[in-house]
């Protein structure tokens, strides 16, 4: 008997995830379809999907690229979408700019792109009703949001403003028993990380600094999202778990 | 960009260094101000004014302004 015993089991769940096209995204699509569920890719970069798709357990999964900036490619997509029993929001970019330098430019990309654009999609996909009962939505926001640090001003920002949106979203899905948390994770090997003057062999530097000695991976990301997905975590909403190998 | 222009935009992300200070020869590490903070906005003045992406070690392998110059005209 112990061995059919898997909380932590996806099968027969279809996920949302955005930003499946590279990094933290693309990981947590590939092990969510590990654990048995069928996935929906979203990204922008259809060539860059397919090679997420690609890497995927066998399955009914879809790739559903759009601009989710853009309101008319997210209400398209949405349409096409089928009904969700768990959303990974992990389209984002990385910003390193020192406040001095800040361009309106920059603080509408960043706050458009990790901020609006979850924002947006999340509504749609709620009047459009494409959300099961006891889903599980997960935002990936960062230990940015607590920690600060130079040139993050922007990105920390959007970081935290995604998480408060959470919090009160998640009392608005609570009863339908729809679980709304967030990951924060600390510095995780990304294209995202290796950006804005940033070299790897500093970051391997750094890393050493981490009590656990590395930084994350893709991967161990997934984990924890899996978990949130799960119907393990059916007791957990309006929570931001850090994740960080130590780092605070 | 000319080497002028550049040396004078590499003062400007100094606070508190006055602008005679930086000269095409100036040994930038020695700087009191010099730190990371001064370093993160050289990058991003490269990257605005230049359109090309330096890194922290680069800036770290080179003695003087000039020497940035140079790098950044190598790119």
């Amino acid at each position: 008997m112990m061995t059919d015993y898997n909380p932590f089991t996806l099968t027969g769940k279809v996920i949302l995830v955005t930003g499946a096209s590279s990094g933290i995204g693309r990981g947590i699509a590939i092990a969510c379809s590990k654990m048995g569920a069928t996935i929906i890719l979203n990204g922008r970069d259809r060539k860059k999907l397919e090679a997420t798709l690609e890497q995927l357990e066998d399955g009914e999964h879809q790739i559903l690229p759009a601009d989710l900036t853009n309101p008319s490619a997210v209400k398209e997509m949405v349409m096409a979408m089928p009904q969700l029993d768990g959303i990974v929001h992990c389209a984002g970019i990385g910003n390193r700019t020192l406040c001095r330098q800040l361009s309106e430019e920059t603080v509408s990309n960043v706050m458009d792109i990790n901020f609006k654009g979850p924002v947006m999609l999340q509504q749609m996909l709620l009047e459009q009703k494409k959300i099961n009962k006891g889903a599980s939505i997960v935002f990936m926001a960062s230990m940015a949001s607590v920690s600060p640090s130079i040139g993050h001003a922007a990105y920390s920002a959007s970081k935290g403003a995604i998480i408060s949106y959470a919090n009160c979203l998640s009392l608005e899905l609570a009863p339908r028993k729809i679980r709304v948390n967030c990951i924060s994770p600390a510095m995780v090997w990304t294209d995202l990380v290796l950006q804005d003057g940033v070299d790897e062999e500093q970051l391997k530097e750094d890393e050493q600094n981490y009590p656990l000695k590395r930084y994350g991976t893709p991967e161990d990301i997934a984990h924890l999202a899996i978990y949130l997905l799960s119907d393990a975590s059916s007791w957990m909403t309006g929570s931001n778990i850090k994740i960080s190998g130590g780092a605070n | 960009m000319e080497l002028e222009e550049f040396v004078s935009h590499f003062a400007e992300q100094f606070e508190d260094t006055d602008k005679s200070e930086i000269m095409p020869d100036t040994k930038f590490h020695d700087l009191e101000e010099w730190g990371s903070l001064v370093a993160m906005g050289i990058i991003a003045f490269v990257k605005t004014k230049c359109g090309k992406t330096i890194t922290g070690k680069e800036i770290r392998s080179c003695e003087t302004v000039e020497d940035v110059y140079h790098l950044v005209a190598g790119k």
